[in-house]
């Protein structure tokens, strides 16, 4: 829906968290594909990512948030045990 | 009652400071306008404000939180000069993008290269364009009470935009002049409690600030500011009316000083008004029929009222204490803008002077108005005070 600017709130003032709307994972040219039997659960993957979109609960590391990685791929390098791949997107 | 005190343009500007009692001041030491900071920071000191005084690395910095400040919901105010507002620049453009009434004194100087620390007023006009209102002049008295308006008009609900306040380096700055301070009872009145549109610390309505909008949205928050500045042209003659109750002086788009039956006029800003009105004065005298026209406001510029107040004048001339290099200067680019819907208009003499502080004397002004009155006007520039 366009907005008209008499509508809008000034200085691109939004509601908080609007940031969760914005699904940046469409810029990515590579996606990673996880063996999640294969991961070992150490976390370094999950703390490094600049995306904060690797997931963990109970001490498992959960499925890449594909609607808000952009592909960059320094989870594949750093992974100890190579159960990350890159693909290219179609 | 007001108090008489002898101050410099820039403890008056700092004795503003005080009435208004901002929440937060970052600042960064600069010739000329370090001393108000400087004496801002005393009052700071000794308790006679509540101001969070921030002693910033930078000038980037120093607007950067009172971008933050602002943002967070205080009250928030800055001064610098020349360079420091050229290291400010990016910080300058987000605090007006993100609509945020901070008021900053900029006591004109040069830029450099070549370094100088003299008056002139390339700082300011080089910012023009950054959705700032921009406020000049004459002297300390008008640098203390545009201080105190400014701050009004910046968080009017409809115009919500950053003000800068400028006065001339050195020659206004630290010159010693009466200065009428008003009771600290009016001003606190006057300037009334700051209640800021949707801060971020108000934690119960969480807001973002500083989103990403790209082709979407960007375009629509550029037509919003361009309102707020229409709006603001009105309102700042209202919150000058409501100001001229306690001065009783007038703070109208310019000063017309005797313009009325004039021939030949001098359209300038800051300082040299003061100059100028010695000159008219004594001209006056002999029969001379020369005025001033001395712009206050500079942006919104005021081009309708401007073209009004010189469709009857035969010749003027625009002095200019900065060039745009390539094009025409700033203050006469505006003037000769506000005539071109005029069937009738005054010929135009631009005139550069000042730049990096070189002095212009009244008889600089004298001869320039004895050559407009005898219509010796050219399209070319003239520069004052070039050794040619």
């Amino acid at each position: 829906m366009k907005k008209s600017w008499k509508e809008m709130d000034i200085g691109g003032l939004t509601e908080a968290a609007s940031s969760l709307k914005f699904k940046t994972g469409s810029w990515k040219s590579f996606k990673p594909i996880t063996d999640l039997k294969k991961c070992i659960n150490c976390m370094i993957c999950v703390v490094n990512c600049p995306e904060d979109c690797i997931p963990s609960k109970d001490g498992k590391r959960k499925d890449t948030d594909l609607d808000f990685c952009k592909g960059c791929g320094i989870c594949a390098k750093i992974c100890p045990v190579k159960c990350i791949k890159m693909e290219e997107e179609q | 009652m007001p108090e008489i005190k002898a101050l410099t343009g820039d403890q008056a500007v700092a004795e503003a400071m005080k009435q208004i009692n901002p929440d937060v001041v970052p600042a960064y030491p600069i010739t000329p306008q370090t001393e108000i900071a400087m004496t801002f920071a005393k009052f700071v000191a000794d308790g006679d404000v509540d101001t969070e005084m921030i002693r910033v690395e930078s000038e980037h910095s120093a607007m950067s939180a009172c971008v933050g400040a602002s943002a967070a919901g205080a009250r928030a105010m800055t001064a610098t000069s020349s360079a420091g507002l050229a290291l400010m620049w990016e910080i300058v453009g987000v605090a007006s993008g993100l609509r945020l009434p901070i008021v900053m004194n900029v006591v004109n100087r040069a830029l450099s290269a070549p370094i100088n620390i003299h008056c002139d007023h390339s700082d300011s006009m080089g910012c023009r364009d950054l959705s700032w209102i921009q406020i000049y002049s004459e002297d300390a008295q008008e640098a203390y009470e545009h201080t105190i308006l400014a701050v009004r008009l910046a968080e009017n609900k409809k115009v919500l935009l950053p003000v800068m306040v400028m006065q001339d380096g050195f020659i206004t700055s630290h010159s010693l002049e009466n200065v009428e301070v008003l009771e600290d009872s009016k001003i606190k009145k006057f300037i009334g409690e700051y209640k800021p549109h949707k801060p971020l610390l108000d934690i119960k309505n969480p807001v973002t600030y500083g989103p990403l909008p790209l082709q979407n949205a960007y375009f629509e928050m550029k037509r919003q500011q361009i309102d707020a500045m229409e709006n603001a042209h009105k309102i700042f003659l209202d919150i000058g009316e409501e100001l001229s109750k306690i001065t009783k002086r007038k703070y109208y788009y310019f000063e017309e000083y005797k313009t009325k039956d004039a021939k030949a006029v001098i359209v300038v800003l800051n300082s040299t008004a003061g100059t100028t009105k010695a000159v008219i004065d004594r001209m006056r005298q002999e029969g001379k029929k020369v005025g001033l026209l001395k712009i206050r406001l500079f942006r919104p510029f005021p081009y309708k009222e401007v073209a009004n107040a010189l469709k009857d004048i035969k010749f003027a001339a625009v002095l200019d204490r900065s060039d745009s290099f390539g094009a025409n200067a700033p203050l006469y680019s505006e003037i000769k803008n506000s005539l071109y819907d005029l069937t009738k208009r005054p010929k135009l003499q631009n005139c550069i002077f000042g730049l990096g502080g070189r002095d212009i004397s009244e008889d600089d002004i004298e001869k320039l108005f004895s050559d407009l009155l005898k219509g010796n006007v050219s399209d070319k520039v003239k520069f004052i005070g070039l050794n040619e």
